[in-house]
């Protein structure tokens, strides 16, 4: 599909939810439902994207919609999917389905992270697509394991001894292709072909995929509103989120920069970086500039071997 | 046709979901529940159901997958025990909440810790305001009637609720018995078919499941599941008429065990009620009156008909399989001292916390607290509100 084509489609994920204004989470959410062919039952975890589409009494979905718990969507819609699966077999039910599941970083990297594992591992025919803005947002841009290393948020914050989160952050991407699945994608907003490409692709797969989108999130990475789909951009060419997509286990770059840039331009831009820049924390920036390199290295070593 | 078989109260409780055939299961192995759910997935494995079986990595995942099935429309199952319950928590309470008429039996085991594998009550009481329906058995063929009666209860239009059938670990799931097993036409035709009136996959009125809830609605909500609880006493009642009619075995709120005259009483729950009996029978050989109230329905609560027999009493001990580290006894004993004073009854009610981690409690043991309860009477005085029996000093 063609994002003229997209732009024609009913929109799913209507306007009127309460999620902030550049909130990458519902601009991709609106998308990739774009890109869904069926009727969809969709799962939300607990995070913003569901806080804000579903207030009682309005929704924002024009699609039968569930929010179970924070930890637990890839696990409601794999019961979803198995009442399918069993009313299609006792022929009560000859209608095509697309089962969705969105979860935000923290609902999937981390306290849905079993879930999702049991989910995939199962095989059920579902997308599940991880919303990554890097921080647990809805409760106060607390850490999870998906926040950049350095990065300034309220349970690692930037102090006079600790200079913010100690940790890089878990490819979790990686360990969703080491789960054998059929498809596995890591996609941006500011290539929203490519994003809607994936998605497509992901619903045409029969049984698990996954789809790890980085979606900004102004208020936690203080950054400018207006710039958010500019900055996922300086993400891809500074390598710090790299496109790409694994299909039957064969790694494909999806994006190449012209030229890659040095990682300060990307955590210059953002507000939680900011103590990185100061004097004597040089060294900080220096080996995260050595850390994005040498995942790009791999990136680049898996998709040329395939 | 029913037929008398030989099972233990895990295999009852697996052709009762065979028979029950759900769409979908979503289950996870805990002794002692581990033989039913092995059993079903024999089941499905021989395609004598047309159920989906979900073999989830945990018990969190198997309510969630449960929530999500039966919020799709299917006819939902699952079974579980003690730490399972408990990783289930945060989920019972939305599978409550969202009105989802679920079943599941619950193997009564301790919870950890220590870890024990064996019998006792604290993971059904801990689960016992989670908006659950709470039936409890003395034996499998009440399990196995439970379940069956479950299914009706929950569907129920004016109920939809979940429902926990309960049955003592090891003592009635791992025992053999003689029981009767329904023909499975004539479950069938009891539980009928399912239709959820709304549900996840009618593409033609899409709806929102779990949305937030906030000031504004969420009391109006818990007001409802809260009519719904007492809506279904009356179902309880109905359902176990029709099923007497269909089985020949009669079900109310409780069982009453020779308490028209008596003057003294114990009350308990699942397979303890049994060894009870012989307790009261013993005694009523020597001319002791005294008598037995077994709970079968917890949840609700049938506070008012159960302070109606036992008002004539003059004292009553309550039997609490679970401690509840209140200083100030149990469960069962909080709720039943409750009603009593709600009515002003001239009852001395005492409790005993017994049998923990499946401890025994033998005949003896029982009578002596009967015995207690002779003393009371004589003395007029309560020496302990409440004890724990057969635990050492
Ligand atoms: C079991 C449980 N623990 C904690 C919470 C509190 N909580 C709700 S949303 C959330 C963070 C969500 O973060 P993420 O998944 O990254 O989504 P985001 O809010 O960033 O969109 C937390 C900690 C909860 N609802 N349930
Ligand atoms: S806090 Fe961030 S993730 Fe949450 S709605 Fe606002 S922009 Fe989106
Ligand atoms: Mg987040």
């Amino acid at each position: 599909m063609k994002l003229k084509e997209a732009a024609k489609t009913k929109e799913r994920l209507t306007g009127g939810h309460r999620l902030c204004s550049g909130c990458g989470a519902g601009t991709a959410t609106n998308l990739i439902m774009r890109a869904s062919k069926n009727p969809a039952v969709v799962g939300c975890a607990t995070g913003c994207l569901e806080v804000s589409t579903t207030i009682y009494p309005f929704t924002a979905w024009e699609d039968s919609f569930i929010h179970n718990a924070f930890e637990n969507v890839a696990a409601t819609i794999s019961g979803v999917e198995a009442a399918y699966r069993s009313l299609v077999k006792q022929g009560k039910m000859d209608e095509e389905f697309d089962f969705i599941a969105f979860g935000g970083d923290g609902g999937t990297y981390d306290i849905g992270f079993q879930s999702l594992s049991g989910a995939m591992e199962r095989g059920h025919n579902m997308v599940y697509i991880c919303y990554d803005n890097g921080a647990y947002m809805n409760t106060g841009i607390q850490r999870s394991s998906a926040t950049p290393k350095g990065a300034n948020t309220t349970t690692s914050p930037a102090g006079k001894v600790i200079p913010g989160k100690q940790q890089y952050k878990k490819e979790l991407t990686d360990i969703m292709v080491a789960h054998n699945i059929p498809y596995v994608a890591q996609a941006s907003l500011f290539k929203p072909q490519d994003l809607l490409r994936k998605a497509q692709k992901a619903f045409e797969t029969k049984g698990p995929a996954f789809i790890n989108v980085i979606a900004t999130c102004p208020r936690g990475w203080r950054s400018r509103a207006e710039k958010g789909i500019e900055l996922t951009k300086v993400a891809a060419d500074t390598c710090a989120w790299p496109l790409f997509e694994v299909e039957e286990g064969k790694w494909k770059l999806n994006y190449k920069p012209k030229k890659k840039k040095p990682i300060e331009e990307w955590l210059r831009q953002q507000g939680r970086f900011k103590h990185l820049f100061k004097k004597g924390n040089e060294h900080l920036i220096e080996e995260i500039q050595e850390h994005t390199d040498q995942r790009w290295e791999y990136l680049l070593e898996m998709c040329e071997k395939d | 046709m029913s037929s008398k078989v030989a099972l233990t109260g895990n295999e009852a409780l697996a052709q009762a979901m065979r028979q029950i055939n759900p769409d979908v299961v979503a289950a996870y192995p805990i002794t002692p529940q581990t033989a039913m759910v092995q059993t079903f997935s024999q089941f499905v494995a021989d395609g004598e159901v047309d159920t989906e079986y979900v073999t989830v990595e945990s018990e969190h995942s198997a309510m969630s997958a449960t929530v999500g099935a039966s919020a799709a429309g299917a006819r939902a199952m699952t079974a579980t025990a003690a730490n399972g319950l408990a990783l289930m928590w945060e989920v019972l309470y939305i599978a409550s909440g969202t009105r989802l008429p679920i079943v599941m039996p619950v193997v009564n085991r301790a919870l950890s810790g220590p870890i024990n594998i064996h019998c006792d009550h604290s993971d059904a009481m801990g689960a016992r305001d989670s908006g659950w329906i709470q039936l409890y058995a003395e034996n499998a063929q009440e399990a196995y009637d439970n379940a069956i009666q479950a299914l009706r209860i929950s569907e129920h239009k004016d109920v939809m609720l979940p429902t926990m059938v309960n049955l003592d670990g090891f003592i009635t799931s791992h025992a053999v018995e003689s029981l009767e097993i329904l023909a499975d036409s004539d479950v069938k035709e009891f539980i009928g078919e399912y239709k959820a009136e709304h549900h996840l996959l009618d593409s033609k009125n899409p709806i929102a499941v779990g949305p937030l809830d906030l000031q504004d609605f969420y009391f109006e909500h818990k007001m409802q599941q809260s009519i719904a609880m007492e809506n279904s006493k009356e179902v309880i009642l109905e359902v176990a008429k029709e099923y007497k009619e269909l089985s020949g075995r009669e079900y109310e709120f409780f069982e009453e065990y020779k308490l028209d005259d008596a003057e003294i009483g114990i009350v308990a729950l699942n397979s303890t009620a049994g060894t009870a009996k012989g307790a009261v029978d013993n005694l009523r050989e020597q001319g002791v009156k005294a008598g037995l109230l077994k709970i079968r329905v917890y949840r609700p609560f049938p506070g008012e008909e159960i302070a109606e027999v036992l008002k004539s009493l003059k004292a009553v001990a309550v039997l609490d399989r679970a401690e509840s580290f209140s200083t100030n006894g149990g469960p069962v004993f909080g709720d039943i001292r409750s009603i009593l004073y709600n009515i002003k009854a001239d009852v001395e009610v005492v409790n005993y916390i017994y049998g923990l981690g499946g401890r025994d409690i033998k005949v003896g043991e029982i009578e002596s607290v009967y015995r207690d309860l002779e003393e009371i009477i004589d003395s007029g005085n309560v020496k302990n509100r409440v004890s724990h029996l057969g635990v050492r000093e």
